[in-house]
């Protein structure tokens, strides 16, 4: 062993000094042909995969990313904020840009998008939720299009709340074309929006229990008689997934 | 009508006195409502309306003639299609999205497809007939669709044989789609990785004849009702919204286009090579009911010609990705009752090869994964800007789909478009909204 490699094998263990990046791991996958309940004959049915969400881009971005980014953080920073804190991170995947943005700055950051000239993401094409039960604290995700005319530019924000304590800063005072959508997605996944001006019900009646596009929610259906034969409702027949 | 019958028609609620009104009975309501100390009624029109466009529900607090204000209720035709797409293939998906807005399905199946070929990372394997065919196919939905548009405005505003000149040349569109896809609607006909088959035999020359057909109908429009200045009487200045209202309250389409801002995805964001379209947008700059009418008798007209340059694209090729594992393995054929498996195909993998047998068997039951991940994708609808939402576990089917449909979004400015006016512009400007519940509720 040589000097050297004895001194690197001496130094006492640092921590990293990159940022340590969060792996998004929303489910397992078991088996290898996604068939459940039935007897998996094919010897592989002890696989466990991780799902694991795109995770955090490296700059450069490409294309006009690397411009909204720097546009946005500086920005931020000009507000007083600490852009770490703002943004949990940001992901390139499939030519589209999404920052992970902290629930409670969603209003600062989505009104820095609309007003700052550089920025000027004027439309916003609503917010659809996503549940993943098992990404545990941070089940329902909220998620935004915002659409620049002005510069021809699409981002996606990301916002995330745990189901213990479903609460999201409604961005109406901003987008008020948001009304509706939230009222949508306060519908189907139970995310309260805080500060909207009338979040109800839009497309269940008003007495519904429970929030249908949830994934602890069942899709319901009955058996159909087909040609002498029973099928099973949808969520109950043998599936691959 | 006799005292007695008039009283079965009214009763006492908590919030006041509730009269159910069918149509023709207002006078007994003027009447009883004369005896009442202020003019303040609150009338709610729908769901069950003909000129609502489906099952809409408008709630208009109205003093005297004057519309104070307009709210929507919605969601009586919620279907489930988001959820339910979740327990399906994705290649099933096409199949729901196509029933949401009844009128565009090939926008619905198109904007689907194109954010799953974005997931799997297939956007530029797409054969170019299959593109242009999407193009094709979409544009003349665009026509059909503002066919509808003007044909039930015009209804509501007591013009029929605008209604029956629309319905008409709908027709036209409606037989080219049952040749080439073996359904009026509910198509299903667009698939991620391309079509589900290629154009039939005829199809060409009978969408050219089709083509001529239109456009030499299209004055008929001018004559009746553009240059008519009773429709332009009902229509101008109604449903009044400025460019920052739009904006503020999402509206897409040709509500937007009304206020002069020529804003349309397939010119700033374009997508199944429109960039390689020769075609205007068109704008108004009234902000009214009558600037949208305008901008959709032009938009048929671009879409006319959009739809022969498709013809003259079109060259021989594929009309699925080349991709065995994702494009559907079965032959389609269109028979005397709509599109199915064609017979020489299920021949060929019954009879001589186990191993196709073997392959269509696992993609029809169990389908292709899609690799982890979300996207979206957007399309210029006939109504604005259509966006899907999709997100992916890596499994075989969609992990959740979002549709922003622009039906949905733009009936939101009913309120802002409708009070302060007339009971009667209230019909004008929802008509100029061209919403379907079937894309609002889904």
């Amino acid at each position: 062993m040589s000097e050297q490699d004895k001194a690197e094998n001496e130094k006492p263990e640092v921590p990293a000094t990159r940022r340590e990046i969060p792996v998004e791991v929303v489910g397992t996958r078991r088996g290898m042909f996604g068939a459940q309940g039935t007897g998996d004959t094919s010897g592989f049915g002890g696989l466990n995969a991780p799902i694991v969400l795109p995770g955090p881009s490296e700059r450069p971005y490409g294309g006009y990313f690397d411009e909204v980014a720097d546009e946005f953080e500086g920005a931020l920073e000009e507000q007083g904020l600490d852009v770490d804190d703002v943004i949990e991170k940001t992901v390139v995947d499939r030519g589209e840009l999404t920052f992970h943005v902290a629930r409670e700055h969603l209003l600062k950051a989505v009104r820095i998008l609309r007003d700052d000239p550089a920025l000027r993401f004027e439309l916003c094409l609503g917010v659809s939720g996503v549940h993943y039960p098992s990404e545990a604290g941070r089940e329902l995700h909220a998620v935004y299009h915002l659409r620049s005319i002005t510069h021809g530019r699409l981002i996606r924000i990301e916002v995330t709340a745990p189901d213990a304590d479903p609460r999201i800063p409604s961005v109406v005072d901003v987008y008020p074309t948001n009304d509706w959508h939230e009222r949508e997605t306060y519908d189907f996944f139970g995310l309260v929006f805080e500060g909207h001006p009338a979040l109800t019900r839009i497309m269940m009646p008003d007495d519904w229990l429970g929030h249908p596009q949830r994934k602890d929610y069942p899709l319901g259906g009955i058996p159909v008689e087909y040609k002498g034969a029973q099928i099973p409702a949808p969520d109950q027949r043998r599936s691959y997934t | 009508m006799s005292s007695t019958q008039y009283e079965a028609g009214s009763r006492e609620t908590t919030e006041g006195r509730v009269f159910t009104v069918t149509g023709g009975d207002w006078g007994e309501v003027a009447e009883a409502v004369a005896g009442a100390d202020d003019e303040r009624i609150i009338v709610n029109m729908g769901p069950q309306h003909p000129s609502t466009h489906g099952v809409l529900r408008l709630i208009l607090e109205i003093d005297g003639e004057t519309v104070t204000e307009a709210r929507c209720g919605i969601g009586y035709l919620h279907t489930g299609i988001e959820k339910n797409m979740e327990f399906r293939n994705w290649v099933q998906g096409t199949t729901f999205v196509t029933r949401m807005d009844y009128l565009t399905p090939l926008f619905n199946e198109t904007a689907y497809c194109l954010a799953v070929e974005k997931l799997l990372g297939i956007t530029a394997d797409i054969p170019e007939r299959a593109s242009v065919i999407r193009v094709l196919m979409m544009e003349l939905n665009r026509i059909s669709s503002h066919l509808v548009a003007l044909a039930t405005g015009g209804m509501e505003i007591g013009s029929t044989t605008l209604m029956i000149y629309g319905l008409r040349d709908r027709e036209v569109i409606l037989d080219i789609f049952e040749l080439v896809t073996g359904l009026r609607m509910n198509h299903a006909y667009i698939r991620p990785g391309g079509l589900a088959q290629d154009l039939p035999p005829g199809a060409v020359d009978k969408i050219r004849e089709s083509v001529r057909l239109l456009r030499s109908r299209a004055h008929e429009y001018d004559k009746l009702a553009a240059d008519n200045p009773v429709f332009k009487a009902r229509l101008v200045d109604v449903g009044f919204l400025d460019l920052p209202g739009c904006l503020a309250l999402g509206a897409t389409g040709p509500i937007l286009r009304s206020t002069g801002l020529p804003h349309d995805l397939r010119k700033t964001d374009p997508y199944c090579g429109y960039e390689n379209y020769e075609f205007d947008v068109a704008t108004a700059d009234s902000c009214d009911s009558y600037g949208r009418f305008v901008i959709r008798l032009e938009e048929m007209k671009q879409s006319l010609r959009i739809v022969e340059q498709c013809l003259d694209r079109l060259k021989p090729g594929p009309v699925m990705v080349g991709d065995k594992k994702i494009a559907w393995p079965a032959q389609l054929a269109v028979g005397p009752d709509g599109m199915g498996n064609s017979l020489d195909h299920i021949r060929k993998i019954m009879g001589t090869s186990m191993e196709a047998l073997i392959h269509h068997f696992k993609l029809v039951t169990e389908g292709f994964k899609v690799p982890v991940g979300q996207a979206y994708a957007a399309v210029e609808s006939a109504k604005g800007e259509l966006g899907v939402h999709v997100v992916s576990d890596g499994g075989t089917r969609p992990y959740r789909v979002h549709f922003r449909d622009p039906s949905f979004t733009n009936l939101q400015t009913v309120a802002a478009m409708c009070e302060g006016g007339q009971v009667a512009d209230v019909i004008v400007a929802v008509a100029g909204i061209d919403p379907v519940m079937g894309g609002v509720d889904r």
